[in-house]
């Protein structure tokens, strides 16, 4: 049976993995290959890197952390920020990630997705969504959200735009409900549960996971393949050892 | 030991490089007739679809030369399919060296395609590439394509049904999960094709 995945994020900045609070204030938690081998080391499934800072200053991503961690790491890595075009795509990949996952790049210039698969394969090609509800209770996509200053409100609405993006050929997304993320307060299980009824491709949920029973919610309530978090990992406050214990006690199919 | 990659176009060589490296080995990326007949192992990775995989090895006019070799070849994902007889994915001939079909997952609302993450693998049949497999052992799997199960069926996952995890046939072995990035399994599973 296929496990549900658990997936920490490091967001990167500068060569640093940052975290921030809603989006904001980052400060530096430590070292790319290291914490890479720390999650590895801990059970993590997966990891996705978010070089945050890529999109907003136009720039692609430095593929020279990419290959570091391509190097020493023995479990598959997304690597996300900046991606705009198909070489863009092509450098990361082959200094070694397994997946590339496009946000900002991808409302800009929706066709990138369709030619990203057809590049690379749609199971290279991730597509990440930050989400937010509106004031009239419509979730709505962000774009440029590594910044806060830079993060614009689009009138493109959350799921019209997950089915267009699968239409395209995201082979998985990974929705960031930006309402929950950083304040530890459980997942947004009913936006993820409308979000899992649109999405034929594996999803991957993410923001505000604070404790175990987040992770299980996600994936027995909301049916996630996968849930990502990061302050909770990079703080210690949640060990993955115990978590994965924790969720195949509750009846999720985890690797141990 | 020389232990080749076959420079098929495929975007996760890299990642099969590093693996190796980390096992000691120091594969050459290579797409020269010579260099892959000489070598003591040949890996055929690939990720990406059947058809440009299939017209790549064409343009570099290795298909015969594949087809021929009698040392341990190893066929990672789309290089496992490539191994096969025929592929779905755009109806495409392939090196027809295993004779198993290719066929997509066909995706329900339980069944999202493509399958990928961790699964877990259960050995169909003794064979020294399953060397150290424990019934619990996970590997990684991104793939829309499968190869049904059939009598060169060494391991096979579920995933709303079996297909081929593990397939060989004499010399041609292929993995459709990826090794590289399986952890210790997926290590152990490459270090026992470098013993064949």
């Amino acid at each position: 049976m296929l496990s549900r995945r658990i997936i920490p994020c490091l967001d990167v900045r500068d060569g640093k993995v940052v975290k921030g609070v809603r989006f904001r204030d980052h400060v530096v938690m430590g070292e790319i290959v290291e914490l890479a081998l720390r999650y590895r080391d801990e059970g993590a499934d997966e990891l996705v890197f978010y070089d945050i800072t890529a999109s907003p200053e136009a720039r692609s991503v430095d593929r020279q952390w990419v290959e570091r961690v391509a190097r020493v790491l023995d479990i598959p890595f997304c690597v996300a920020g900046g991606i705009r075009s198909v070489d863009d795509a092509r450098a990361v990949l082959h200094a070694g990630a397994d997946k590339i996952s496009v946000n900002s790049p991808a409302l800009e210039r929706p066709e990138l997705i369709d030619q990203l698969a057809a590049a690379f394969g749609v199971q290279c090609v991730v597509v990440g969504i930050d989400s937010l509800r509106d004031g009239d209770g419509a979730w709505r996509v962000r774009q440029y959200s590594g910044d806060p200053g830079k993060t614009r409100a689009l009138a493109r609405g959350t799921l019209d735009w997950m089915i267009e993006v699968q239409q395209r050929g995201a082979g998985e997304i990974v929705l960031n409900c930006m309402g929950s993320d950083g304040v530890r307060a459980g997942y947004d299980l009913e936006q993820l549960s409308v979000a899992r009824a649109v999405c034929r491709v594996p999803l991957i949920a993410s923001g505000g996971a604070g404790a175990p029973e987040h992770f299980r919610d996600a994936f027995n309530a909301a049916d996630m393949d996968g849930a990502l978090a990061a302050s909770v990992f990079h703080s210690r406050a949640i060990a993955i050892p115990e978590l994965k214990r924790y969720l195949r006690g509750q009846g999720v199919a985890v690797r141990l | 030991m020389s232990v080749v990659l076959v420079d098929a176009g495929g975007t996760n060589i890299g990642s099969v490089r590093y693996a190796l490296q980390r096992l000691g080995v120091d594969a050459a990326l290579t797409a020269d007739a010579a260099a892959i007949r000489a070598a003591d192992k040949v890996i055929l990775p690939g990720v990406g679809a059947a058809a440009p995989g299939m017209a790549r090895l064409r343009e570099l006019g290795l298909v015969e030369l594949l087809r021929s070799l009698t040392q341990p070849v190893l066929g990672v994902c789309l290089g496992m399919q490539l191994l096969c007889a025929h592929s779905e994915e755009g109806s495409t001939e392939c090196l027809g060296l295993i004779a198993a079909p290719v066929r997509r997952f066909v995706e329900t609302a339980e069944r999202r395609v493509p399958h990928m993450g961790w699964n877990t693998m259960v050995a169909r049949q003794p064979h020294p590439l399953l060397a150290g497999l424990g019934d619990a052992d996970q590997a990684y799997f991104v793939h829309s394509y499968a190869v049904a199960v059939g009598e060169y069926t060494l391991a096979t996952a579920d995933y709303g049904g079996e297909f081929s995890a593990v397939i060989a046939r004499d010399n041609f072995h292929g993995m459709q999960f990826h090794p590289e990035r399986s952890a210790a399994v997926g290590a152990r599973l490459l270090r026992n094709f470098l013993d064949l």
